[in-house]
């Protein structure tokens, strides 16, 4: 077993309405920045996981995205390895 | 089963044919029935079109003629409510319903169901269904000054339930927190019955001058229609319809498109535009694109008005390439109005709207020649007559029989349940620790409750009130329903919710006045579902004619059922009620030691129905209590009358939990100082029938004991049975209950913990299940 | 007093401010954000509300609204500024007072009547209350965790600019008194010269007895008396 990093982006889903991109979009045109087409905000989530292979470390945390982490309704998710955890002493 | 032949169709105009869309489905028998229509309603269109509809039509009749926006299986016993009242300025079939208040004021309210939506994603759901109401009231002129919520779920032991609980509670109180208007109250019940299909009712009342009503319809050949808000994406495509079917296991994965997300920062720059938009006179109509959008709102514009109207879909401002005329006719998006502008105040329309950063397109505009027209580019791709499309949905009355089930239920005997073994003490903590009757801090906690500086009863208490400034009077807001009467007996629940509901108002100092119902029911095409629709419909007719209570307006949600089985009938009533002086108004909590506590109305042993029976034997049975409706409205006068006198410094509707709750919460009032009190009751009665039957016709008060003999005096011109109970004691004292046969005695301090951390341990306890 | 209470795309308790003032005898005039004007006001107030919908941080998009320059600037020169639950987190984003406002510890909005003590009764916002006195007044906020560093936490104690305090009915500090995880318990503060100050309950909600409290009267009433010299 070693432990690995895991990063966990959750974003909203495509054609579901962002309404805090909306609001943060809005506000980049108004302070000048004419070339914005679209904002949407998500989520970055890192956690440390024990688990026998890289594999079977996202394997779980997938799982633990469709039970809890991501609302399946509104957001999907991306899970992906970042490398060994930090030792913490 | 009969149809209405309606003469609207008769006669069916020649329509000129319009041809298939290029990448439209071809209109099949599966696909009129995908879309809920039956064959006979499709022979109906085809008679109204005088040719098979295209899909973009059927998709529109099939919105337009959902359960949601038709009212087929309810309209015609809804007629028999009563409707009309001197007071009464718009009756049902507006966006709202308005009453006068006076001092040259009217008060719009409405209650509205979100409950599908909610099931799916609770706090979408629950924010997108306080959108949608507070749309209904400010489109008619009036600026939303409260809301309310009266919420159903199953018992907080499942993570399942906790989940939509905890959903529903931050979407409400996130989306209303953040317009700012504050929640005075509302109600929360939990019963294994609303498993798996929660209720989420929400109410918002309205206040406007007399003279700035302005109604949702759409006159004046050539005004220009405006798309104003949000843009138009692919959300909530069919909720409409949605709405109207059963959910299923699986009901989560399918019905994931359909999930609308609620913006609240956009809508209170809709509501503030909007009420610039009426006040300037640039507008002639306005309305929420809410269920069906665009279809509805402009179909039922053009056939309130009497004409027509033609809109482009390429003009309507979308979130996403590619969207067909039938995703942007049927889009729920939220926060999206249509607005009918005066020709040639486009401009002046457009100077208030970019002052709010809002984003409005002209998408068509108004014509005489009553049609629903549809364009793409110019194209005609739906050419309906709007009158028969907003107005001809065929109405059924079906078949009622009473469920067998719920029949031997209702006659179960209880007798054993009166007389049982064990401390009566525990039994009165333990019902007082039920989530049911237990404080709902931890839900209004959540909720605004002071914005807007005009909030005199917060929530907890009987009704919430909301004073008028300007002037010295205040309007009151209750919602009440027990659905485990209505279950047992429909017509005599309905009788008991409208009567609590009054109740509740006169507590707080306010004459009833006028009622929006929410129907919550399952499937009306069993017979026992719409047995049970039609007693309560009946019954809520009676009290509301026994009360003066005119309905004017509300919502009917059906196909409240998971997996086939139905919740219980939950008739919501949303009241509201008139305090004509700011003094008047009363609150539930006891307020000083050594007052005398009086008893209205007399006591029984019914235990139907009761919370006590659900807590204690895990049974939901028995005959509900008796209603007299005139006794009720007696009781409810001589309330008035005292409050009136200046003699009452309390005053709280008995109901959950019976006598015992009762006198509970008026000692403990908040929790920042709960009394002890001593009350002696001499009923030759069981004790459990004393302390905890739900026997209905009664109101603890409390005064001033030197004003005990005129409270007394006033309820004997009543004719209303009354008696002194006892005394408030001191505070943090015991809550004192002496019976002829037993005596309970508490410390409040141990009666407060019970009422006060329930939900709180429930809902904060670590490792709370996700969904 | 003539006082501009503005209004951002988002804030609701603009009216409530404006009705405030207007009790206690001052002049209210609703500024939109986009109208640069202050010039001939003897007070600015920033609301409560969700300014911009709160999205991306309480306070963070109003604070790059065009009058917040203005704001800046009549702070700058003496002008007192009063900033209310999502003003105040609008005057810690443009910098005219120090920290942050975080979520609640309970991850909740907290919406109910607080206990606060005035730990400050010689600003002119406070003049007309005895130093120490408690005050119930309403919260409801969900980013309301007032969060510094430890430097400036122990510069504005050092220097006393700590204005209100949550405290229990009693006046005393304690963790049950805290709504939301402030540190020091901290319910406002002034800067340092003592003309901008930020709180989070809502003193113009507590104003009249049909209300439930008039504990929020004084902050108006101390404005207008300070004030009133420099008007005449």
């Amino acid at each position: 077993m070693s432990s690995h990093r895991i990063e966990i982006r959750v974003k909203p889903r495509p054609g579901l309405l962002n309404p805090e991109g909306k609001a943060i979009h809005h506000a980049l045109v108004s302070l000048g920045w004419t070339g914005v087409e679209d904002v949407r905000v998500g989520k970055v989530m890192y956690l440390d996981l024990d688990a026998p292979s890289p594999e079977a470390a996202v394997e779980a945390v997938e799982a633990m995205c469709r039970k809890l982490l991501a609302n399946p309704v509104t957001e999907d998710y991306e899970v992906s390895v970042v490398g060994e955890a930090e030792v913490v002493g | 089963m009969s149809t209405t032949e309606g003469t609207l169709h008769a006669g069916a105009i020649a329509v000129p044919p319009v041809p298939p869309r290029d990448g439209d489905p071809e209109v099949t028998a599966e696909l009129v029935a995908d879309h809920g229509l039956s064959g006979e309603e499709y022979e109906r269109i085809r008679r109204i079109m005088g040719r098979a509809p295209t899909f973009t039509e059927l998709g529109v009749f099939s919105a337009m003629w959902s359960e949601h926006c038709g009212y087929k299986n309810s309209r015609r016993l809804l007629r028999l409510l009563p409707t009309e009242a001197p007071w009464v300025i718009q009756g049902p079939g507006e966006n709202a319903g308005v009453i006068d208040i006076g001092d040259g004021y009217a008060l719009a309210f409405k209650i509205e169901s979100h409950n599908h939506p909610s099931a799916v994603e609770p706090y979408q759901g629950a924010a997108t269904g306080v959108g949608g109401i507070l749309r209904d009231i400010f489109t008619m002129g009036a600026r939303p000054i409260a809301v309310l919520d009266s919420l159903r779920f199953g018992d907080l032991d499942s993570g399942r339930v906790r989940y939509l609980f905890a959903g529903v509670v931050s979407g409400v109180g996130d989306y209303g927190n953040c317009v700012g208007i504050p929640n005075i109250g509302g109600e929360v019940a939990f019963d294994r019955g609303y498993e798996g299909n929660p209720i989420v009712n929400a109410m918002c009342l309205g206040l406007m001058k007399r003279e700035e009503l302005i109604t949702a319809s759409a006159s004046g050949a050539g005004s220009p229609l405006m798309a104003v808000g949000a843009r138009t994406g692919r959300d909530g495509i069919h909720g409409a319809t949605f709405a109207s079917e059963e959910l299923s296991e699986d009901s989560d994965e399918a019905s994931r498109p359909q999930v609308q997300v609620g913006d609240p920062f956009t809508e209170k720059l809709l509501l503030e535009a909007s009420l610039e938009l009426i006040a300037s006179g640039a507008i002639t109509g306005i309305q929420d694109m809410g269920a069906a959008g665009i279809t509805s709102s402009a179909s039922e514009m053009a056939g309130r008005g009497g004409s027509g109207v033609e809109i482009d879909t390429a003009r309507v401002p979308v979130r996403e390439p590619g969207m067909t005329p039938y995703e942007i006719l049927l889009s729920e998006s939220q926060e999206r109005m249509l607005v009918v502008a005066e020709k040639g105040k486009e401009d002046e329309v457009r100077r208030i709207l970019e002052k709010w950063e809002l984003e409005a397109a002209v998408i068509g505009h108004v014509t005489e020649d009553g049609r629903f027209r549809v364009l793409e580019h110019g194209v005609v791709v739906a050419d309906i007559p709007a009158l028969p499309l907003t107005q001809g949905c065929p109405t059924y009355e079906r078949e009622g029989v009473e469920s067998e089930h719920v029949r031997s239920l209702r006659e179960k005997d209880l007798a054993e349940h009166l007389s049982p073994e064990g401390d009566l003490g525990d039994r009165f903590l333990r019902l007082l620790g039920s989530p049911n009757i237990a404080s709902k801090r931890w839900i209004y906690g959540q909720y605004d409750t002071t914005v807007r500086s005009s909030t005199a009863v917060r929530p907890g208490g009987d009704a919430g009130v909301v004073r008028i400034r300007g002037t010295r009077r205040a309007v009151a807001a209750t919602t009440d329903c027990n659905g485990r009467f209505v279950y047992l007996e429909p017509r005599r629940g309905a009788h008991i919710a409208v009567a609590e509901a009054a109740r509740n108002l006169v507590c707080a100092g306010a004459l009833p006045t006028a009622i929006t119902n929410n129907l919550n029911f399952g499937n009306p095409l069993k017979p026992h579902i719409y047995y049970q629709f039609r007693e309560a419909v009946l019954g809520m007719a009676e009290a509301c004619q026994a009360f003066e209570t005119p309905v004017t307006g509300g919502n009917v949600s059906f196909y409240n059922e998971t997996d086939g089985r139905a919740i219980y009938p939950t008739p919501v009533i949303g009241m509201v009620g008139v305090v004509e002086d700011i003094d008047h108004i009363t609150s539930h909590a006891f307020r000083n030691e050594g007052d005398a506590i009086v008893l209205l109305g007399a006591n029984d042993a019914e235990m139907g129905g009761s919370e006590y029976l659900y807590v204690t034997a895990g049974l939901v049975a028995g005959r509900p209590p008796s209603v007299d409706l005139m006794a009720e409205r007696s009781l409810q006068q001589a309330v008035l009358g005292m409050i009136h006198e200046g003699l009452l410094r309390s005053a709280h509707d008995c109901s959950d939990g019976g006598l015992a709750a009762t006198l509970a919460e008026a000692a403990l009032g908040d929790g920042e100082s709960p009394w002890g009190i001593e009350v002696a009751l001499d009923d030759d009665l069981p004790p459990v029938g004393v302390l905890f039957a739900e026997t209905q016709g009664r109101i603890v008060v409390s005064c001033d004991p030197d004003h005990a003999g005129a409270v007394l005096r006033i309820a004997e011109i009543h004719e209303v049975p009354a008696r002194v109970i006892g005394t408030v004691g001191r505070p943090g004292g015991d809550l004192n209950l002496r019976l002829t046969r037993g005596f309970v005695s508490v410390p409040a301090a141990r009666a407060a913990e019970a009422y006060f951390q329930a939900i709180p341990s429930i809902m904060d306890a670590p490792a709370t299940a996700g969904a | 007093m003539r006082v501009a209470v503005v209004t951002f795309p988002g804030s609701n308790c603009d009216y409530d401010l404006y009705k405030a003032v207007q009790l206690v005898g001052g002049e209210p005039t609703f500024v939109w954000h986009r109208d640069r004007q202050l010039a001939g006001y003897d007070a600015v107030m920033l609301p409560g509300g969700f300014s911009y919908g709160d999205y991306l941080r309480a306070g963070a998009i109003a604070r790059m609204s065009p009058i917040m320059d203005d704001v800046v600037a009549f702070a700058h020169r003496g002008g007192p500024v009063l900033g209310i639950c999502n003003g105040f987190q609008i005057l810690c984003e443009a910098g005219l007072l120090p920290g942050a406002l975080v979520r609640n510890a309970s991850l909740r909005f907290e919406s109910k009547d607080v206990h606060i003590r005035v730990e400050r009764a010689d600003t002119l916002f406070t003049s007309d209350y005895d130093h120490g006195r408690v005050l119930r007044i309403p919260i409801a906020h969900g980013e309301g965790n007032y969060e510094a560093g430890e430097a400036t936490l122990e510069q504005l104690e050092g220097d006393g600019r700590v204005a209100f305090r949550y405290v229990s009915a009693d006046g005393e500090v304690t963790e049950a008194a805290n709504p939301n995880g402030s540190w020091h318990n901290i319910a406002g503060i002034v800067n340092d010269r003592g003309n901008v100050l930020g709180m989070m309950p809502h003193p113009e909600r507590a104003t009249e007895a049909i209300l439930g409290s008039t504990d929020g009267l004084g902050l108006f009433t101390s404005m207008l008396r300070s004030l009133a010299p420099a008007a005449a």
